[in-house]
């Protein structure tokens, strides 16, 4: 039997020492704790980046795991394969909400849209398939936020921008309405991003109850919220079955 | 079995609820939905038959499965409510799918002969050859091919000892699946009702589409006895009241699965035309009350028939590999792992790269009605990546499309405006622009996919007065998608010539051989 090849070994111990650490390494760090050289420090962690294992902070140039890595094990869902699974639960939302749905997947910092039914007015719609939301500005993306679909520390960095006076721009706001949302189960946008809509959300999971996207309704937000802003109970819990059964499909067990 | 409650909020609470339940006996699976008032699904409960392939181009199902299959998910989609807030049930069903049964026992005559099943194109072949085309079309608006009921009754007489005669002394009955599952819904051996629709009885060409009773000529010219045959009914009218497995609910609809899209679709008007883009896809437009003789290669079929109301007929193109072709993409050639892939991988790059795929695997449907064909790749260079493939086989089903709706334009005297769309390849928004790009018409998909059980329901509830009138179906309709076309005129026109240029190359491939039949 051959030996151990020794750059694998290394790899593996620089992932159980960014995994076992809550904050962020620089390079110094990473080779000072493993005694390595810099140089070959940096050689393994430019491949583990090159893999998607590891993520550099641009502002601070430290390292932390990946996102890759959560997926490890778990089939990659491919966004076109959500739509198809997800596509006669997106109608009957639509149908029983009287809203348009939208189904979201992050996408380098964004919501892609990657599903779309329009409200069943009859009305004239544009198909907005592949266009693009902000993450802390739509129910969708702080759903996706929040259940850790996507990183959050990258998107503080580059600047929350503010719509208008409702959206969430600082990081403490943020902060807040995600931990709600994970206490909750949803995520509600209240003229976040635009005024006089507002959009109801919850997340989409595939197995191991991780979240795969996030599928949601919006509208007027008189016709979402009371008067007093809050998103109507019984449009949540619509939303909540939807996203149950577009779960179950995908493998999710437990909801 | 799924299940959505309806939501409390639209629905008065004090009201028990009332729904109409679809059973769709389809080629892979039967389904049983509950719709309710406003079109929406209410409960699926689904079962999947066995194929049997017991010799090259043979395709069975067995009967006693199927109808076992509906005794096991009729109980499942109930999910807690009773017969009695069940107003109607309607059937679609797979067409020309043929089975022969014991009057007496129930027994089926062997497994029934889905529509796929070509062993009847030797004799087909040989028929063909003496009668010629007119004969057929003149009776029943339809060329004689495979695809049909009639060729297959007579090759069970050929080949199974002694059926002819049975038949001929009335121990014997025929049906396509609705037939054969209404006559077990209501008592089988004991009292059981022995009917077809019209749109099922378009297909088995046996019937003359302008009297749209059996036609005495083509009876004979099959040695097909009429004793055999069910009755001729409306497609939406109350048949019967089902037996012991919905006890009490009327039986008030039955169309072939096609057709049934066209209802779920609410193509009430003439010049209205869906697509259901499946494994094939079929391309239906509604012609109104007059019968149009196809001159570039379309079906005439009875679209539906309300009541004592005149026919409403259809021209119809099936497309024989559309979504099977992605299949094959991911099956035989293992480029992708899930069939909503091919969009993935297709949107890798930006066109064709000048690459065509005609999948001609068995021959070529409507238009073109080649047995002779076989599937081309065209425009290979060292450029081409899979990426470019996977273009090639989306645009092909936007292709077919296109070449079908060209024929509908020069018989009708509609032409198309709208497309509306249904089954699963709806849910490729690459592909489904492509096909608006195309045509050069919007693309619309309604919110409620299931058409064909939605259909089914419509027209069963119709009957009953669970819905007034056609204009109450309409506004059940709602938009759900619409793709618009956006290509420049010029390129469409190039890529069309070069589509077509490619058909040509799949064109008589095959060279001819005399068969012997087995």
């Amino acid at each position: 039997m051959p030996g151990a090849v020794q750059s694998i070994e290394r790899a593996a111990a620089i992932l159980r020492l960014l995994a076992s650490g809550h904050r962020r390494l620089g390079l110094g760090e990473v080779a000072a704790s493993l005694g390595l050289a810099k140089g070959t420090a940096h050689g393994i962690l430019r491949t583990l980046q090159h893999v998607d294992f590891v993520e550099q902070d641009q502002a601070t140039g430290k390292y932390q795991l990946g996102a890759a890595l959560l997926h490890l094990g778990t089939s990659y869902l491919d966004v076109n394969e959500l739509r198809s699974r997800s596509i006669n639960w997106a109608d009957a939302l639509a149908a029983r909400s009287g809203e348009a749905v939208r189904i979201g997947t992050p996408l380098e910092g964004q919501v892609l849209v990657v599903h779309h039914v329009f409200r069943p007015d009859d009305t004239l719609q544009t198909l907005d398939v592949g266009s693009l939301l902000p993450l802390h500005a739509s129910a969708l993306g702080k759903v996706l936020l929040a259940y850790g679909a996507t990183p959050v520390a990258p998107l503080v960095e580059a600047g929350l921008e503010a719509y208008n006076r409702h959206t969430l721009a600082t990081p403490e706001d943020l902060d807040r309405a995600l931990t709600e949302i994970r206490e909750v189960g949803w995520a509600a946008e209240v003229q976040e991003m635009i005024i006089g809509e507002a959009g109801i959300a919850v997340p989409i999971r595939g197995q191991g109850g991780l979240v795969v996207g996030a599928i949601g309704v919006s509208g007027a937000v008189e016709r979402i919220c009371d008067t007093r802003g809050r998103p109507h109970p019984n449009l949540v819990a619509l939303v909540r079955d939807a996203a149950r059964a577009v779960s179950r499909d995908l493998g999710a067990a437990r909801w | 079995m799924t299940s959505m409650p309806s939501s409390p909020a639209s629905e008065g609470l004090l009201m028990v609820e009332r729904y109409v339940m679809s059973i769709d006996q389809g080629t892979t699976s039967t389904r049983c939905i509950l719709f309710d008032h406003r079109g929406r699904l209410v409960s699926v409960a689904q079962r999947e038959h066995q194929h049997h392939f017991p010799r090259p181009g043979w395709v069975e199902h067995d009967a006693v499965e199927i109808w076992r299959n509906l005794q096991r998910i009729v109980p499942q989609a109930m999910d807690g409510a009773e017969a009695d807030q069940v107003a109607a049930i309607g059937i679609a069903n797979q067409r020309e799918t043929t089975v022969l049964w014991d009057r007496t026992t129930g027994a089926p005559v062997g497994k029934a002969i889905s529509w796929q099943d070509t062993r009847t194109d030797s004799l087909v072949e040989d028929l063909r050859r003496t009668t010629g085309d007119d004969f057929f079309l003149d009776r029943c608006s339809l060329p004689l091919a495979t695809y049909f009921s009639a060729p297959r009754i007579r090759w069970l007489f050929d080949h199974v000892e002694g059926l002819h005669e049975r038949a001929e002394r009335g121990e014997v009955l025929f049906g396509t699946m609705e037939t054969w599952l209404i006559w077990n819904l209501t008592g089988g051996p004991t009292g059981g009702l022995h009917i077809t629709d019209v749109t099922n009885a378009s297909r088995t060409m046996l019937m003359n589409t302008r009297t749209l009773t059996w036609d005495e000529d083509l009876l004979a010219y099959f040695g097909v006895p009429r004793s055999m045959l069910p009755e001729i009914r409306s497609s939406a009218e109350s048949y019967a009241v089902a037996g012991s497995l919905l006890p009490g609910v009327r039986i008030g609809a039955a169309l072939g699965d096609q057709q049934a899209a066209l209802f779920g679709q609410t193509c009430f008007a003439p010049g209205e035309a869906k697509c259901t883009y499946g494994t094939g896809s079929f391309l239906l437009i509604n012609t109104g009350t007059q019968v149009i003789r196809s001159r570039h290669g379309l079906l005439t079929t009875v679209g539906y028939k309300i009541k004592d109301e005149p026919a409403v007929y259809a021209l119809e193109g099936p497309i024989a590999v559309t979504g099977s072709l992605v299949q094959w993409f991911r099956d035989s050639l293992g480029l992708i792992s899930s069939a909503p892939e091919i969009e993935t991988l297709a949107r890798t790059v930006d066109d064709n790269g000048g690459c065509y795929i005609v999948p001609a695997f068995s021959g070529l449907y409507a238009p073109h009605w080649r047995s002779d064909a076989r599937g081309v790749i065209v425009g290979l260079t060292s450029y081409i990546t899979k990426g470019h493939l996977a273009r090639a086989v989306l645009e092909a089903t936007g292709w077919q499309t296109r070449e079908v709706v060209d024929a509908m334009n020069a018989d009708s005297p509609h032409s198309l405006k709208e497309l509306k769309v249904d089954g699963g390849m709806t849910a490729n928004n690459l592909l489904m622009q492509f096909v608006a790009e195309v045509l050069d018409v919007p693309v619309v998909r309604p919110m409620v996919a299931e058409t064909v059980s939605l259909g089914a329901a419509y027209a069963a509830g119709l009957a009953v007065g669970y819905w007034p009138d056609l204009e109450g179906l309409r506004r059940n309709w709602h938009r759900a998608a619409q793709w618009l076309p956006d290509m420049d005129p010029e390129r469409r026109e190039s890529e069309y010539d070069n589509w077509q240029r490619a058909v040509e190359r799949a064109l008589g491939w095959i060279k001819p051989a005399k068969r012997s039949l087995s």
